[in-house]
């Protein structure tokens, strides 16, 4: 087993195992580890099995075989990142949605409060 | 003689560290329309915004944090159309508009020619001067939107606008957030309403700063620009 195939094993393995440890511990959420999950078994697989990894390198016209894993690895990246973008998209969205809505309550609940708050009519109509 | 309106009006007041201005505001407005509801919208003030207008007597919904004038004047919208407000006038908490103009913006929208009546510094000859990069600024959105809207948009950045029923739903729902009042135009003719603009005079503020510097001038054009095309993308 030569040093490369010994590293990617070695990290790969790591990134796995990571994985299932933050999903066992509840820090990470199912539904965002999926894509992690599977990025690290496809990197694991394809770093125990030199002869996949030539078979599918030539393939595609990859002279070093090794550089396939990194160029999975980057479009894994690649699409987690994107799914964090649209995640913090739509949190963002959210977080703005209960903003307003805090404002909305307090100004409603000022109101309840103080009836008599002019309605938003001033003293010179009054007078 | 008391006149009664058809019409349940808001004002709303989007205000970030304004408290210099606003009574001034709110006052002018107070004067001219006496029946409409004022609320004012503290994006996050740190200073005295929000117990300065409670001090007038209007109604204030306070922000817990800074959402930009997106965020804050969407706040005003969803009021509108929770208290069934039939028309929604956007005013500027710094003094640049003119109440006594509000007039001009509900002349169109109440005889139903327009959803939105924006108003315009360009439409007469005004005491308005901006800057060079502003004036090729304006020229670029003017030239970009009208194309787009298919009429002629002299003012594309006025926050001086006023809104019927169907647009405070629409705007209540959605609304754009960095720089709002180019891109909500183009959503808006997309959503099938109908805009005017009407001739207004702007002042120079009475207090407290631009949001817009120079500096980020270029950097506006740039994102409102994708941000109206990304617009166009979308379904």
């Amino acid at each position: 087993m030569d040093i490369i195939k010994l590293l990617a094993v070695a990290g790969s393995g790591t990134l796995l195992l990571l994985v299932l440890e933050l999903i066992r511990r509840g820090r990470l959420k199912e539904r965002y580890a999926l894509l992690w999950l599977f990025s690290g078994v496809v990197l694991l697989i394809l770093s125990l099995s030199r002869a996949l990894l030539e078979y599918l390198s030539r393939k595609v016209g990859i002279f070093y075989p090794p550089s396939l894993l990194f160029l999975i690895a980057f479009v894994f990246l690649l699409l987690i990142t994107l799914h964090f973008s649209a995640v913090i998209s739509g949190l963002s969205e959210k977080n703005k949605r209960l903003a307003q809505e805090v404002a909305l309550l307090r100004q409603a609940l000022e109101e309840l409060r103080q009836p008599a708050a002019e309605q938003g009519k001033g003293p010179e109509k009054r007078a | 003689m008391m006149t009664i309106s058809m019409n349940k009006i808001l004002i709303i007041i989007p205000a970030f560290n304004e408290e210099e201005s606003l009574p001034g505001v709110i006052q002018d407005l107070r004067g001219n329309l006496p029946d409409a509801d004022i609320l004012v919208v503290d994006d996050g003030s740190r200073d005295r915004t929000a117990e300065t207008a409670r001090q007038a007597g209007v109604r204030v919904a306070s922000l817990p944090f800074n959402l930009g004038i997106g965020g804050g004047m969407q706040t005003g919208y969803r009021y509108a159309r929770r208290g069934g407000y039939d028309i929604a006038i956007q005013f500027d908490g710094d003094g640049q508009h003119v109440a006594a103009e509000i007039g001009q913006l509900l002349g169109p929208l109440r005889a139903g020619r327009a959803d939105i009546v924006v108003g315009s510094r360009f439409l007469q000859r005004g005491d308005y001067r901006p800057s060079f990069f502003r004036k090729v600024g304006i020229r670029i959105f003017s030239t970009v939107l009208s194309s787009i809207l298919g009429m002629t948009v002299t003012d594309t950045t006025s926050g001086f606008r006023a809104a019927n029923r169907r647009v405070i739903e629409f705007f209540a729902r959605s609304y754009p957030e960095d720089y709002p009042e180019v891109e909500s135009l183009v959503l808006l003719h997309r959503a099938g309403m109908t805009i005017a603009e009407a001739p207004v005079h702007m002042r120079d503020r009475t207090g407290g700063r631009s949001s817009i510097t120079p500096v980020r001038s270029a950097y506006y054009m740039i994102k409102v620009l994708l941000a109206v095309f990304i617009d166009l993308l979308k379904k």
